[in-house]
């Protein structure tokens, strides 16, 4: 299911360690080693990071035995993305509209004010 | 006027904030987010879609209820408890979509803080449970309330 898929992206994404690595990724792949070095992390506990993200479908692990390269892979996140922003511009659609409707009703309190304050009278 | 754009953060797991800053007093947006003429001007989603229900009891235990009507005639309800209610300072309540049949619900806290005429309205949604939060994010329109994961935008960015 796609909100499955999705709850798996985001929950991997919840996790600052995580988009950190991503963001590595993001510059070509990168051994467990090379993705560990920034962080004052063990390697198991970077591995246990890709694990999640692997799981998440953000990550592959590369064949290669020895140093098993690490890759970002980039539609989950695309999907992420279109899903998170059709959410925003809803709230933000929400917002606008409020935006407006606030201006309308300052002005309605400013006429009223005006009457009830003719100019020249102090208050 | 600019007043400001959207943040949304997650302070943890189950929790979201979002916040947006307003142009006029807070007495003003307070009126507009429990009034139910006025919410009915604002509170409607993506384009094509009305709110031919919206029900709110001001005051604390009170209920409320939305309805959402697309142009194909597909209705999205909403229902839920006013918790607390503090003119014009906070609004606490509970809210769980029709959709949602988890029997999960959302603790939702809205407080308004105002400064130099304009208002921060800051809302902390709490899901009760992963149920509930996937029920709200099935139910479309609002769903996926935990979409805006802080920083999300710049790494998707850097990504890209």
């Amino acid at each position: 299911m796609l909100s499955t898929q999705l709850d798996a992206t985001f929950s991997a994404l919840a996790d600052p360690t995580r988009r950190a690595i991503l963001a590595r990724l993001a510059l070509g792949e990168a051994s467990v080693m090379e993705l560990a070095a920034p962080f004052a992390m063990s390697q198991p506990a970077i591995s246990k990071h890709l694990k999640v993200l692997e799981k998440a479908g953000l990550v592959s692990r590369g064949r290669d035995a020895q140093r098993r390269p690490v890759k970002a892979l980039a539609e989950p996140l695309a999907e992420a993305t279109k899903w998170m922003e059709t959410y925003r511009e809803t709230l933000e659609m929400n917002f606008s509209r409020l935006d407006d409707l606030l201006e309308e009703l300052k002005a309605e309190d400013a006429a009223k004010t005006a009457r009830k304050t003719p100019k020249g009278e102090t208050q | 006027m600019n007043t400001g754009k959207l943040t949304v953060t997650t302070p943890s797991d189950r929790e979201i904030v979002v916040t947006r800053v307003l142009n006029a007093p807070k007495k003003m947006v307070f009126q507009c987010l429990t009034t139910p003429k006025l919410l009915q001007r604002w509170m409607l989603g993506p384009p094509g879609w009305t709110m031919p229900v919206c029900e709110f009891e001001a005051k604390a235990g009170g209920m409320f209820r939305y309805v959402w009507r697309n142009a194909d005639g597909v209705d999205m309800g909403m229902s839920g408890t006013i918790v607390e209610f503090s003119p014009y300072d906070r609004i606490v309540h509970t809210e769980t979509f029709d959709a949602d049949t988890s029997g999960g619900r959302t603790e939702v806290t809205s407080d308004f803080i105002e400064a130099n005429g304009q208002t921060t309205l800051a809302m902390t949604i709490v899901y009760g449970s992963k149920e509930a939060r996937d029920g709200a994010m099935a139910s479309g329109m609002t769903g996926g309330m935990e979409m805006g994961y802080e920083r999300l935008d710049a790494l998707l960015g850097e990504l890209a």
